[in-house]
């Protein structure tokens, strides 16, 4: 009896690795067959809307429901009073310094809100509709605070505090200083020994992560269990976390992320919601459903980035840097959320970047205002840091004279130095930067562009062209657990995998990395089709479900490919080594004479004697023939802990035009080459690559969390918080060198964060680069034209922007809660 | 979001739809192609007793040809206004201006009357209408009345409509002579509301400008006409260099607003800058 | 409650609905059609869109009675009856204009109207077309690759302007170090 199909006696089957397999995922995506949580519907489901603060600081005096709780539909409401007790606290996994301050986090206030948005009081209702409708109702008495919304006002003396109960705005100062570290020479020597030093104050704004998918959660209490549908990057952080934070022990928990659309960070969080919708379930017996608006999303969701960067490097004349020092406000928001401390940290480590700094020494003060907490957006610290570095290299070559190229060439790390341990203490595992900004240069057109520069230059037109260059690394695949430790986070870096041989030969894997868009259905295939010789069409990739992937840490950080495939990998060698000694004794052979090829042991120099792992699974399964001395089963599960983090690097380069009457900023061209290792699919990487682009370019041109005087988020819709569309940015050029990551077996290094962490500030120097003979020196991000304008025709950095929100749909920012009202349009039109 | 609850008229004449708007109650809102009243309704910012829905009152839909005008029905969807022939031959302007407005799906239910009922300071229709000497013809319970451009829009989001009247059409004055028009405008992303814009029509006559209709968009709390500008392009000689030397007084008599995209004084500067490219590519530069 | 008889993927519905009822809220809540989502509050993102009576709309912004007495189409209902793909599907899913695909049914469906009023777009008339539907994961390149695609073999052609993806890793320079 065999139920594995023949196959075509072809040699080696072609090998899936570096194939550009369309993706498994589509079929639903594209046909709207898809199971967002959202979609979700229980008998008996009831519906939360949150009744959140229109203020930024105050004192609860008092909240009265009672309207509320009479409202039709309406089956309960609760403020944080009635949660205080089993609600805890919003967990935060990275306490970055022993003495580090966290004031706590409810998840619904109790008796003080700290910014705009805040949880106040929770309705549930029999639908939507009445659980919106009763927001109004909940009538909230505020004594306003002050609020406090600058840092560097923050950390002065004197300073209005966010927590009343604290001794200053400072959650924690964090320090890397390489000659204390041993892996550098003293930095304030290497600056007071410079021939050059240049300093500088950079901004990097606030942002939203703005993942498409508005976040989602069902929680369906049975018995003494709980099922929650969760939004979510981290199903398995999450669970973990839940147990800890209710105390509803974590076996009788059960955390199904389905599809998930995005996250870029923005659901790498234990959200307050999904705390409240559990006790909630709990108190009531009944499934409960929340679904946040784009506006509760942009205004409450973990916004990304947001310090201030005073950077100084010190360089002899000819250009060879001597010392980096980095001294960084970081904005934490109110509260401290699973990795807010952290985020900053783990950019502390790629400041020098590609280059040989002999000194470094970085400082960090984690700071507390009134707005909604920062916490990871796709890149976490390493954006930040490829920013300043890139940006100041290009202050450095201006003040050399040098040419910007020449400046990175001079310094960087070359191809024959790998593995090269940084002045940050990492070892960077592989590379070869020269090679990767050569075909940059190819791909862009670059002496072309530079002979029209100086043809723009030349006739004065009012339209000057710039060419910017960002030649970046970063650490990826996060990570490993022993330094994770060091660095007190709170869990390891390892991923897991699990495959089970069925016995009709299919396989069933199962991933701990979670995804949300990036295809590990189809990768994860590719992976195993080669390591077991099985067809590709005839693997399943299971995730995102803890009852089936029972242990795992989830997608973030560029880490799926790089741990979990790698766990995939060693799962699959696992099995490859079980089959033998099934297929040894079947084939009445010793192991030492079996040969795996194309998914069949053959007994060398015996031709015909062969048998195919996939009829070795239905062996298995009906049991009837194997050695005594193995379980019926070649089921095989792994983990893998990297022993180190992988290094992707690339150059990329943008050209811009710059309307010096307007302001107005345009990318002319875009090209890149990226080394993220050996490729599995080129059409998820170029597709990775992309996507990154688009948002690293709007951070450096579009987006901001723009806050004003009184702590109201005036980009609170999309409407004024600037997401591109196809329209606004440019077509891609990209390619790719290829070193393989050392660290794993597949050779990868992780993409998902490149194009996000490199191309910020090539845009940026982009733009400088096309009107610094007109005297500028620094325009603030996003590049708004009025900022370009203002730096042109008033010196600066382009300033401050004013805070109103447009007036568009009659200035109909979304500055509180719902049910506020404006003299709005006097009209129903049409825009 | 979801929209406060609210009662639903569904007329399909004007006279029904001024019943329903006469019976409405205290707060009702005409609903055009509800392109902005939608999403202000689930946002909250705005709660209406009554919604009268025009979208089946045929009369008020498409282009028609009226002599010395041509009459854009007020219900007339951005996309079908784009697209007419006689819009195309008699006022290019607006379909160019109305290429800019939001995106395909929005312009595929918005409305041309309804974005100028709505009176949006950065909506770009206005502005069009302004410069175009647009009549509004509006009718109430009373009867019909007509209202020039110039004094359709009187401030913030309020036009010169009453309560229980209705925009029914608009009569775009066909113009003789060689005329050329040009929509300029600024903004960040594709589907944004302008920032600043200008509309130009410039008549040109022997090498000079002999007449110049400038409306501006979002330098104030209506829509607003360059007239020193206007002034001084009257018989001037169509050159770049009298084109750039007018349109260094387009910001007079402006007020324009300070927002996340622009303050006052960066959009008096860019409404120099639109103007003078406006009116150059009008006048055919 | 007002009644409403509505047209959706080639079934017609009676429903009751409050006025307030969005469409695309009708869609998914009355009819189980959860293949279109809601991306946003203010008609931005373009992730809701529908046919309506043949022109794509965004089914936030319209109200469930306004598709009284008229026909729906949605992602559910695009591909060919007895099964099969619409060329825009494929397109989408050879060119990989998607990832997460929460944009993806909007995305399509928008293009699909594009393509019938300009059957053979360039790639900037393609940016332009789709200007009102945001998508965070894909830089928007792959779609504007598919849509090119689709209407190459929609107007008969076979293929596009568009070729698929190009990334050759076989003639990327591999260096010592690779382990297979």
């Amino acid at each position: 009896m065999t139920a594995v199909e023949d196959r075509p006696g072809t040699d080696a089957p072609e090998r899936e690795v570096g194939k550009a397999r369309r993706r498994k995922e589509d079929a639903r995506l594209i046909t709207g067959r898809t199971t967002w949580t959202d979609n979700m519907v229980l008998p008996g489901m009831l519906h939360l809307a949150v009744v959140r603060s229109p203020v930024s600081h105050a004192k609860i005096t008092a909240i009265d429901v009672s309207a509320a709780q009479q409202a039709p539909g309406v089956v309960a409401v609760y403020t944080g009073r009635d949660l205080a007790d089993e609600q805890g606290s919003i967990p935060c996994a990275w306490p970055v310094t022993p003495d580090m301050v966290n004031p706590g986090h409810p998840s619904i206030a109790v008796d003080e809100v700290n910014h705009v948005g805040e949880a106040v009081a929770v309705i549930v209702a029999r639908s939507k509709a009445a659980a919106a409708d009763a927001i109004e109702l909940v009538d909230v008495d505020y004594d306003v605070l002050p609020p406090v919304l600058d840092m560097e006002e923050a950390v002065a003396e004197g300073a209005q505090l966010t927590h009343d109960h604290l001794e200053s705005n400072t959650s924690y100062h964090f320090v890397f200083d390489a000659g204390e570290a041993g892996t550098g020479t003293d930095t304030e020597q290497a600056f007071a020994d410079a021939e050059v030093v240049v300093s500088r104050r950079f901004v990097n704004q606030r942002l939203i992560p703005a993942f498409m998918e508005p976040r989602s959660v069902v929680v369906q209490p049975q018995g003494d269990n709980y099922t929650m549908w969760s939004a979510t990057q981290v199903p398995h952080i999450l669970r973990v976390m839940l147990a800890s934070v209710t105390g509803v022990p974590e076996h009788k928990l059960r955390i199904i992320a389905p599809d998930v659309g995005g996250g870029f960070g923005g659901k790498l969080q234990v959200n307050p919601e999904e705390v409240i919708a559990l006790l909630l379930a709990r108190r009531l017996g009944k499934p409960v459903k929340w679904t946040e608006t784009r506006s509760e999303s942009l205004m409450t969701a973990h916004h990304g980035r947001d310090q201030i960067q005073y950077i100084d490097v010190a360089a002899d004349r000819e250009g060879h840097v001597k010392g980096l020092r980095v001294r960084l406000l970081a904005d934490m928001g109110a509260y401290l959320r699973l990795i807010t401390p952290g985020v900053p940290a783990l950019g502390a480590f790629m400041f020098p970047a590609i280059y040989k700094f002999p000194a470094y020494r970085f400082e960090c003060d984690g700071v507390f205002t009134n707005k909604v907490p920062t916490d990871a957006y796709r890149g976490a610290g390493r954006p930040e840091a490829t920013f300043a570095i890139e940006r100041i290299m290009d202050e450095l070559a201006v003040e050399l004279g040098m040419d910007p190229l020449e400046l990175r060439r001079k310094n960087w790390i070359n191809a024959a130095e790998f593995p090269f341990t940084t002045v940050a203490g990492l070892e960077y595992d592989s590379g070869d930067y020269e090679t990767a900004t050569q075909q940059a240069l190819e791909l862009i057109g670059y002496d072309e562009l530079r002979a029209e520069q100086q043809r723009r230059r030349e006739s004065n037109d009012p339209v000057q062209l710039g060419i910017g260059f960002s030649t970046f690394t970063e650490m990826c695949g996060l990570a490993p657990s022993r330094v994770l430790g060091s660095l007190s986070f709170g869990a390891g870096g390892w991923e897991h995998a699990s495959i089970r041989m069925l016995p009709t030969g299919k396989v069933e894997v199962v991933t701990g990395s979670t995804p949300h868009g990036q295809g590990h259905e189809t990768a994860w295939s590719q992976l195993v089709a080669d390591e077991l010789g099985v067809p590709f069409e005839d693997v399943e990739v299971l995730h995102g479900d803890t009852a089936i992937s029972t242990r795992g840490l989830d997608t973030y950080g560029s880490r799926s490919l790089v741990v979990g495939g790698t766990a995939v990998v060693k799962a699959a060698e696992k099995v490859v080594a079980k089959a033998r000694k099934i297929a040894a004794h079947l084939l009445e052979a010793s192991e030492d004479d079996l040969e795996f090829s194309g998914g069949k042991f053959s007994v060398r120099g015996t031709p015909g004697a062969e048998l195919g792992i996939q009829e070795i699974a239905l062996a298995v399964f009906a049991a009837h023939n194997y050695p005594e001395d193995v379980e019926p089963s070649i089921d095989a599960d792994a983990t893998f802990d990297p022993v180190n983090f992988s290094f992707p690097h690339g150059t990329h380069i943008c050209a811009m035009e710059v309307d010096t009457e307007t302001g107005m900023v345009k990318i002319r061209k875009y090209a890149c080459v990226d080394d993220i290792g050996t490729i599995v699919n080129p059409l998820i990487v170029e597709g990775q690559v992309h996507g990154g682009l688009a948002q690293g370019i709007a951070q450096a041109l579009f987006e901001e969390a723009v806050y004003d005087a009184d702590g109201n988020l005036t980009t609170g819709s999309f409407v004024d918080y600037l997401v591109p569309s196809a329209a606004d940015l440019p077509h891609f050029d990209t390619g790719n060198t290829v070193h393989a990551a050392p660290g794993n077996p597949i050779g990868a290094k992780g993409v998902g964060e490149a194009g996000c962490i490199a191309s910020t500030p090539a845009v940026v120097n982009a733009a400088l680069d096309a009107v610094r003979h007109l005297g500028v020196s620094d325009i603030r991000m996003p590049l708004t034209p009025e900022r370009v304008w203002r730096a042109l025709h008033q010196g600066g950095d382009g300033g401050d922007r004013a805070t109103a929100g447009t007036n568009a749909y009659g200035g109909a920012q979304t500055e509180s809660t719902a049910g506020v009202s404006t003299p709005a349009s006097s009209l129903g039109g049409d825009r | 979001m979801i929209p406060a609850a609210f009662a639903y008229a569904r007329p399909s004449t004007v006279d029904e739809a001024l019943q329903a708007i006469a019976e409405g109650g205290d707060d009702v809102k005409i609903m055009a192609g509800g392109q902005s009243l939608i999403p202000v309704m689930r946002l909250r910012l705005a709660a209406p007793e009554t919604v009268v829905d025009l979208t089946r009152v045929a009369e008020l839909r498409g282009v028609r040809d009226d002599g010395d005008a041509i009459v854009i029905g007020a219900m007339t969807t951005h996309h079908d206004v784009m697209t007419d022939p006689l819009v195309l031959q008699h006022a290019p302007l607006i379909a160019e201006a109305t290429e800019t407005v939001a995106d395909r799906q929005v312009r595929a239910r918005g409305t041309f009357g309804g974005a100028l009922a709505h009176a949006d300071p950065a909506g770009d229709l206005p502005a069009v209408a302004l410069a175009l000497d647009a009549d509004f013809v509006i009718a109430g319970l009373g009867g019909r009345r007509t209202v020039p451009a110039s004094e359709f829009f009187v401030d913030y989001l309020t036009t010169a409509l009453e309560e229980g009247e209705l925009l029914v059409e608009i009569r775009v004055p066909k113009l003789a002579g060689e005329w050329g028009m040009r929509y300029e405008k600024f903004n960040r992303v594709a589907q944004a509301w302008s920032i600043v814009a200008v509309a130009a029509v410039v008549r040109r006559e022997d090498g000079h400008i002999a007449e110049a209709r400038i409306g501006l968009t979002n330098m104030g709390a209506t829509p607003l006409r360059a007239s020193a500008v206007e002034a001084a392009l009257a018989g001037a000689q169509a050159s770049p260099e009298t084109i750039a030397e007018a349109a260094r007084s387009a910001a007079e008599g402006t007020a324009p607003s300070s927002d996340l995209n622009a303050q006052a004084d960066y959009r008096e500067h860019l409404v120099q800058v639109l103007t003078r490219r406006a009116v150059t590519a009008a006048a055919g530069l | 409650m007002t009644q409403i008889n509505v047209r959706v993927d080639g079934v017609t519905y009676t429903d009751d609905v409050e006025p307030r009822t969005l469409l695309v809220h009708y869609l998914r809540e009355q009819l189980g059609k959860v293949g279109t989502v809601v991306g946003c509050d203010t008609s931005n993102c373009g992730a809701c869109t529908v046919h309506l009576d043949g022109a794509a709309v965004k089914s936030c912004t319209v109200l469930a009675v306004q598709a009284d007495g008229g026909e729906v189409t949605t992602i559910e209902g695009l591909a060919p009856e007895g099964g099969g793909l619409h060329p825009m599907q494929k397109a989408f899913h050879e060119m990989h204009g998607l990832q997460c695909g929460f944009c993806t049914p909007g995305m399509i469906m928008a293009s699909v109207d594009l393509l019938k009023e300009n059957p053979d777009p360039s790639e900037t008339e393609v940016r332009e077309g789709i200007e009102g539907n945001l998508c965070r994961c894909t830089g928007y390149q792959n779609i504007v690759r598919a849509v090119q695609q689709a209407a190459g073999e929609m107007r008969g052609s076979g293929n596009g302007h568009a070729s698929p993806a190009e990334v050759d890793t076989a003639a990327a320079p591999h260096v010592a170090g690779a382990q297979q």
